[in-house]
């Protein structure tokens, strides 16, 4: 059961980003980025990552994709038929990234993981704030003083152009 | 004292100052500021004569005043005034012949185009003069000597455009140098010695014996150089008679009257520091430059050069006067001599002014036409042969008194007195030869003669004061006393051994007096005749003498080859010497300049070659090969960072294929 | 087969090498910040299959959380930045922003 779920949202997830990779429009490709979205969440949750999933969901769909699609519009007309992006150095483009998944495939295979499979299924959620509140606190607080400078830097640029 | 002095010596400096700037804008081109100048410069000196008169002692001392001037260490000049009585007497001659001299001037120079300058030299000249005459020292001595020098050349050359006028100027000039040259070496060794020009503590020092021996005399014989080419002595002479170029009011001022005159002051004035040694060479010289201008002088036929040559024959006389121990004669005849010397050149200047010519030749009867310059010349032409009783005779009796004196004293030393009276004689007859072609018989040339005429009121008037000068009765006597001859004792804080010498000498010429009084009246007489006889009666004919002793004429009218001689020898070494030098200078010197030029040229062409080729080619090829890779890569340097990206990854890749197989 | 940590390696490599493809050859900015998002979510795959199959409890969750964050505050500034540039070249072409080309 576990292994068909995996299968779909692998498929689904590689497909759209497929699709998003090499369509030419470029809201056909934000159409695609939000299906792979969606296909990592499912992996998060096969990989018992709820808390991760539910975030996946929200920051990357409701915010992020939102934000690009928002950079789309304002910066595109919608109407024209210049909603295109074109590609450029397509074959040597191809050939090293042909070349990267081949080393990457080559690692994957040939390393022997230290694996300890977990089978249960737990909410992470309480954990994670634990950690994050004690393990992870400075990174969080650093993280957290990231996001207001990139808040207030993003207006700015944006105000100035 | 002091205050006239200043004033008589700054007068004419002034007028030389406004002369030369603003003289031409002046109303009558400022000749009254010139010789307004001379004549109040006159006056005041005529003041401190009389004050010296009046004093009446034997080289009295009127004044004196010192500043410090150059004060450096161990060196220290001074520079003032002197007046005594030689100083006093010195300034009314030369204010006296000066101021003269300017109002003479305003006649003979009417219409000049340069005016004005005429009158700023002359103001100059009479600067200097005075100063010459003032000042208390050698250094200062000098500084007036150069110049009076100075103001020589500019009016020898006074009318430049004529190329004989600028040639004589330069030979003055040049000539002078010469003799300056050892006195300024008389000069510094006096100064090295005694670390003072001051006249007075140089005498201090030689009286007290600090300078003494030969190096006395070799001094005393090189500041007598200075005295040779400035008074025209014989080796240097060859330059006075060629001044005559200059205007003839400058020939009586400077040429006769007062710089030749100057030689003759300073060996008086710096009387006490000859040896007997230097004395005697000075006689010597003196005694052959009388004979050898008076020969010279019987055949000139150009009036201004008889005169020129009297000129030398009679400084010769005052040479002899000092050199013989005769210093109140010298001084004396220096003094008589500028008036009647003055008055043959007015004269002469006043028969040139008439005919317009300066040849002998061409004048003849002038006496109806010119009265008052013929009697006034004849005055002085009585006057300079020595007849009895005018102001020549007194003085040149005095010298051939102290001449015969001393070879009484020193029999191997007679023949200076037996010269001496012989070219008395001669004297007596060329001057006599120049009244009798000039002023006697037929006018030789019909047309001058018509033209002349008596010269104007501001001639005349110079030349019959001179003319009442020249008797020279109201001379002798007190002159004599007030110019005794200095002893160096005086000065010195011990009786030097010179003393007795000096007053053995003095007794002598007192009794050789008659001797040689009666031996020139007689000289004097002989040589009137005989010029009378050939010029006048014209009962020998001078030209068949003259073909008669053709050899003895032609060596006298080239005046004994002087001239050639300079011009043989040392003009030709001297240019031999310096074409060597300029070849030398030519060929090795910069012969070798050049060639080391060259050879650096050559040096500098091949490193600049290396340079070139070799560095700059290197460091060119370095640039241009970094060059050319930069070309070829700046197409890597899209500025697409997609490209940029790709290429990283695409390096990972080979990373990882070489390091796996 | 049963499903192990490898296929999540693998499918996470896919996605990688997609989203360096995209970011590689696209002109248009927005979609190689789309590229950028897939690499970034190819990494937390990474992160939590890590998580999951190794011994290290929670933690890949936490980085993977600290990603999501980060790339929030990158898609932000960059969104910014893409506006900055249409602003200046009305376009968001990047290849035309090469104004360091040599």
């Amino acid at each position: 059961m576990q292994d068909i779920m995996f299968y779909m949202f692998a498929a689904l997830t590689i497909a759209s980003a497929g699709v998003m990779v090499f369509s030419r429009s470029v809201i056909y490709s934000a159409v695609g980025l939000l299906f792979t979205f969606f296909g990592v969440a499912g992996i998060y949750v096969l990989l018992a990552a709820d808390f991760v999933a539910v975030a996946q969901v929200m920051i990357y769909v409701g915010g992020i994709l939102v934000l690009l699609l928002f950079g789309v519009m304002l910066s595109q007309r919608v109407t024209g038929v210049n909603m295109r992006t074109e590609t450029l150095q397509t074959v040597p483009a191809a050939i090293v990234a042909v070349g990267v998944l081949f080393i990457l495939f080559r690692v994957i295979s040939k390393t022997e993981w230290l694996v300890k499979a977990k089978t249960t299924f737990e909410p992470t959620t309480a954990k994670l704030g634990t950690l994050l509140m004690t393990d992870y606190l400075i990174p969080f607080e650093i993280v957290s003083v990231l996001l207001l400078g990139a808040l207030i830097g993003a207006a700015f640029i944006a105000r100035k152009g | 004292m002091i205050t006239s002095a200043i004033l008589i010596l700054l007068l004419p400096l002034v007028a030389f100052i406004i002369q030369i700037f603003v003289g031409k804008r002046l109303p009558r081109k400022g000749d009254w500021v010139s010789t307004g100048a001379m004549f109040a410069a006159l006056a005041l000196s005529v003041g401190i004569f009389i004050d010296a008169v009046a004093q009446y002692e034997p080289n009295n001392v009127l004044a004196t005043a010192t500043w410090d001037w150059i004060n450096f260490g161990p060196v220290h000049v001074t520079f003032g005034f002197l007046i005594d009585n030689l100083t006093a007497f010195m300034l009314v001659v030369v204010t006296l012949v000066s101021s003269l001299v300017h109002l003479y001037s305003i006649g003979y120079m009417h219409g000049d185009p340069r005016y004005n300058r005429y009158f700023a030299y002359l103001s100059l000249f009479s600067f200097s003069m005075l100063g010459l005459v003032l000042v208390d020292n050698l250094f200062g001595i000098y500084i007036f000597w150069e110049l009076v020098g100075l103001s020589s050349y500019l009016l020898i050359g006074f009318w430049f455009e004529k190329d004989s006028a600028a040639n004589a100027s330069k030979k003055a000039f040049i000539t002078n140098r010469v003799g300056d040259v050892g006195m300024f070496a008389g000069i510094m060794i006096l100064f090295s010695i005694t670390g003072t020009f001051s006249f007075n503590e140089v005498f201090a020092a030689v009286a007290d014996g600090h300078v003494g021996g030969t190096l006395l005399t070799v001094a005393g014989i090189l500041l007598f150089f200075g005295a040779i080419g400035k008074s025209a002595q014989f080796p240097l002479h060859v330059w006075l008679p060629d001044a005559m170029e200059g205007p003839t009011p400058v020939s009586a001022l400077i040429h006769a009257a007062t710089m030749v005159a100057a030689g003759v002051y300073m060996v008086g004035r710096t009387f006490v520091l000859y040896t007997p040694d230097a004395l005697l060479f000075i006689a010597y010289i003196g005694t052959i430059t009388a004979f050898i201008a008076a020969t010279i002088a019987i055949v000139q036929m150009d009036i201004k050069r008889v005169l020129a040559y009297s000129t030398i024959s009679q400084l010769g006389y005052m040479m002899v006067g000092l050199g013989t121990g005769g210093y109140t004669a010298g001084l004396f005849h220096l003094t008589t001599h500028a008036f009647f010397k003055a008055l043959l050149f007015l004269g002469s200047g006043s028969v040139i002014h008439a005919v317009h010519t300066q040849e002998m030749d061409e004048m003849g009867g002038l006496r109806k036409k010119m009265p008052i310059t013929f009697w006034t010349f004849l005055i002085a032409t009585l006057s300079i042969s020595g007849v009895f009783p005018l102001s020549g005779f007194w003085s040149k009796d005095a010298i051939l008194a102290s001449a015969l004196g001393f070879g009484m004293t020193h029999p191997a030393h007679m023949p200076i007195f037996v010269v001496l009276l012989l070219s008395a004689g001669v004297t007596a007859f060329y001057m006599f030869r120049i009244v009798f072609l000039t002023f006697t018989g037929e006018p030789r040339d019909k047309k001058k003669y018509d033209h002349a005429h008596e010269s104007p009121l501001t001639m005349t008037i110079p030349l019959v004061v001179l003319a009442v000068l020249s008797v020279g009765t109201i001379w002798w006597g007190w002159v004599e006393h007030m110019l005794v001859k200095p002893e160096l004792a005086s000065y010195g804080s011990h009786v030097a051994s010179a003393v007795e010498h000096a007053a053995e000498e003095h007794g002598v010429a007192h009794s050789a007096h008659t001797i040689a009084m009666f031996s020139s009246v007689v000289v004097a007489t002989l040589g009137i005749l005989l010029s009378a006889v050939v010029y006048f009666w014209r009962k020998i004919s001078a030209d068949a003498w003259a073909e008669k002793l053709k050899p003895i004429h032609t060596f006298l009218w080239n005046k004994y080859y002087f001239d050639e001689l300079y011009a043989a020898t040392i003009i030709r070494v001297t240019l031999f010497k310096s074409r060597l030098f300029a070849a030398f200078d030519l060929k090795i010197i910069d012969g070798i300049v050049n060639g080391t030029g060259r050879l650096t040229a050559a040096f500098s062409r091949l490193q600049g070659s290396i340079d070139l080729r070799g560095v700059d080619g290197a460091v060119n090829f370095v640039a241009r090969f970094v060059g050319y890779l930069g070309s070829q890569l700046r197409g890597l340097q899209t500025g697409n960072i997609q490209a940029y990206i790709m290429m990283a990854l695409f390096a990972v890749v080979l990373l990882f294929v070489f390091q796996q197989f | 087969m049963s499903v192990g940590l490898n296929h999540y390696l693998f499918l996470a490599a896919v996605l990688f090498v997609l989203g360096l493809y995209a970011v590689i050859t696209k002109k248009n900015a927005v979609t190689v910040l789309m590229g950028i998002e897939l690499i970034l979510n190819a990494a937390n795959i990474n992160f939590v299959a890590f998580s999951r199959y190794t011994d290290t409890d929670m933690d890949g969750q936490v980085f993977a959380i600290f990603v999501i964050v980060t790339a929030a505050a990158a898609a932000a500034v960059a969104l910014a930045i893409v506006l900055n540039l249409y602003e200046r070249l009305k376009s968001i072409n990047l290849d035309e922003a090469d104004s360091l080309s040599g």
